[in-house]
């Protein structure tokens, strides 16, 4: 009785305060699943229950595929995504370990500025860019993308690193410099092994920033075809009278699902970057 | 005897070569981060500061120095004061809901209870769905004619006392409201989807800031005799301030620099009604092409920027501290 009672207050009660958050936050993605798989006419009739689905279809989601150009999108995220990616990895590692490691006070005050740009919003800077973009002759062009991002990702990515490196114990390093290792062996070979999970945390957070941004996206690209999944989908894909929502939901879905399941299995790596090393 | 005397040496000669290496590698590794931030972000800033002070357009290549003519005409104009408005109030209003929010829900989660792994997954949710994509599911769930949210209300009977508080136009137990149609219902789902995607990050940095709270200090409130509210306000609260202090900042960021939420979902209509600053910047500088009086409409957040940015170093000092 004792043991059903603690067992109650232990599961239960977390339950019953976090469980309301947990169905208002994931209300919208239910509602997303339950149009993306309503045929088009079931979307629009008051008569019946709309909590789900009368008759299963995937007619959204081959309609997505068919006659927009979804697919098109994704590629082009995924690409910009890797590109920036790979820029910010290479700029942002030796940056990160710097910081952590080589420049001792100057270094903190560096690494606070470096985070401190990652404040700087592009509503701020989206009109100068976008004078800039042109100038380069790269409107229009999934290029000023990959050109582009790599300014909100590489403070960030840096900061992260930092914190990461900070918990790797030094004496490792100074044991394979003992050993007459160089500083630059030992970074490939010791510290950027052992921080592979930082560093992957670092890649995902980096590509969900880019399939994120949504001001560049629209400012510096007017072609359908050139487009993000975060520009394409409310500018190309909702307009005149005929909206099939079931194929929106469908097409916010594809990208929300498989990064919602990235962040969680990463998300304690995220933390410990953010908060660890990264203030102290 | 020999032994001693390599020892001896070692340490020494390795000293002189850190020392001498040190100073290069670390400033051979930060200068290309630096460099480039200093072109993609420092140079585009002076860039918009030089645009703010000019009549330049998206059509001609540069335009003549106006001085502050941009700033002042944009302090007149009665749209951009409500876009200021509108900034403040849509950021004041979502991070309150989410600090309140984000407290109770990382209070819950620190423990560990069945299933919790399954309500962190649906909470965290809505932050790791892009942002302009999670608003288009909200611009189906607020649709005039066909929203689940109305549908609820209406077969729930909670709409009639609903129209009653709110006291909104065209809006009965019978008639549902239009939420994106009437100004004061796209403030209110405006702020609410700003909450919807802040919460589960400001509630990951507080699990964050509580579990950072080492056991002993725990152990010590409790011998002194402090419970309840007492231990939370005098122990528990000043402990995780700066970690709470950083998530505010960044939702405060965030939120008040975000355009993707109300383009989207209100395009800062009806009538202007939900124009944010970055929103306005937008519209002006690209859709209208007046690049000059856009930037400057975008440097008028620069001061709010700047205090967040002196909050977050006051807040990293404290966390130094503690």
């Amino acid at each position: 009785m004792t043991a059903l009672r603690a067992g109650w207050k232990r599961n239960g009660i977390p339950w019953l305060i976090v469980g309301p958050f947990a169905i208002v936050l994931a209300f919208p993605f239910y509602w997303m699943v339950v149009t993306t798989f309503k045929t088009n006419a079931d979307q629009y009739r008051l008569d019946q229950t709309p909590f789900w689905p009368h008759k299963w279809t995937t007619e959204n989601i081959t309609n997505l595929f068919e006659n927009t150009p979804y697919l098109t999108w994704v590629g082009n995220t995924v690409l910009i995504g890797l590109v920036v990616v790979v820029i910010t990895l290479v700029l942002a590692l030796p940056a990160g370990y710097a910081l952590a490691r080589l420049s001792g006070k100057w270094g903190q005050t560096m690494g606070v500025g470096i985070f401190l740009v990652y404040l700087v919003p592009p509503t701020l800077l989206f009109l100068p860019l976008s004078r800039v973009i042109s100038d380069l002759g790269l409107t229009d062009s999934i290029a000023s993308l990959m050109l582009v991002y790599p300014s909100f990702t590489v403070p960030f990515s840096t900061w992260l690193l930092m914190g990461f490196f900070k918990t790797i114990p030094p004496e490792l390093e100074d044991a394979a410099l003992v050993d007459g290792a160089s500083r630059l062996k030992t970074l490939t070979k010791i510290v950027f092994p052992i921080s592979l999970p930082g560093i992957l945390t670092v890649v995902i957070f980096s590509f969900s920033l880019v399939v994120n941004e949504f001001i560049y996206a629209i400012t510096f690209i007017s072609t359908s075809h050139h487009r993000t999944i975060s520009a394409g989908v409310p500018t190309d894909l909702i307009r005149g009278d005929l909206v099939f929502w079931g194929s929106i939901m469908a097409a916010t879905l594809i990208p929300a699902i498989p990064l919602a399941l990235l962040y969680n299995l990463f998300l304690d790596k995220f933390i410990a970057g953010f908060t660890g090393g990264a203030f102290r | 005897m020999e032994a001693r005397a390599v020892a001896g040496r070692v340490p020494r000669a390795r000293g002189r070569y850190l020392l001498e290496s040190r100073r290069f590698l670390a400033g051979a590794l930060i200068a290309p981060a630096v460099l480039f931030i200093v072109l993609l972000v420092g140079i585009p800033l002076g860039l918009a500061v030089y645009l703010a002070f000019t009549d330049a357009t998206s059509g001609s290549l540069s335009g003549s120095w106006v001085g502050f003519q941009n700033f002042v005409d944009e302090w007149h104009n009665e749209i951009f004061r409500r876009s200021l408005w509108n900034t403040a109030l849509f950021t004041v209003a979502s991070q309150t809901i989410v600090l309140l929010g984000a407290g109770i829900l990382a209070h819950a989660l620190v423990r560990d209870f069945r299933g919790k792994w399954f309500l962190r997954f649906l909470i965290l949710l809505p932050w790791a769905a892009p942002i302009a994509l999670g608003t288009i599911a909200f611009q189906w769930i607020l649709d005039p004619t066909f929203s689940i949210l109305n549908y609820t209300l209406v077969h729930t009977h909670l709409l009639g006392p609903f129209c009653d508080i709110t006291n909104i136009q065209n809006c009965s137990a019978t008639s549902p409201p239009n939420w994106v149609g009437d100004p004061t219902l796209a403030k209110l789902s405006i702020i609410a989807v700003h909450s919807w995607r802040i919460l589960p990050f400001a509630t990951v940095i507080f699990i964050a800031g509580i579990a950072s709270i080492p056991r002993e200090v725990d152990d010590a409130a409790a011998v002194d005799g402090a419970t309840g509210l007492k231990k939370f306000w005098y122990v528990s609260l000043p402990l995780q301030l700066p970690i709470a202090i950083v998530a505010l900042l960044f939702g405060i960021v965030f939120t008040a620099t975000d355009m993707a939420v109300a383009y989207v979902l209100t395009h800062g209509g009806p009538f202007n009604s939900t124009q944010m600053v970055p929103t306005w910047a937008f519209t002006t500088g690209i859709e209208s092409g007046r690049l000059g009086a856009g930037a400057a409409i975008s440097l008028y957040m620069l001061p709010v920027l700047g205090l967040v940015a002196v909050g977050m170093l006051i807040a990293a000092k404290r966390a130094e501290v503690a």
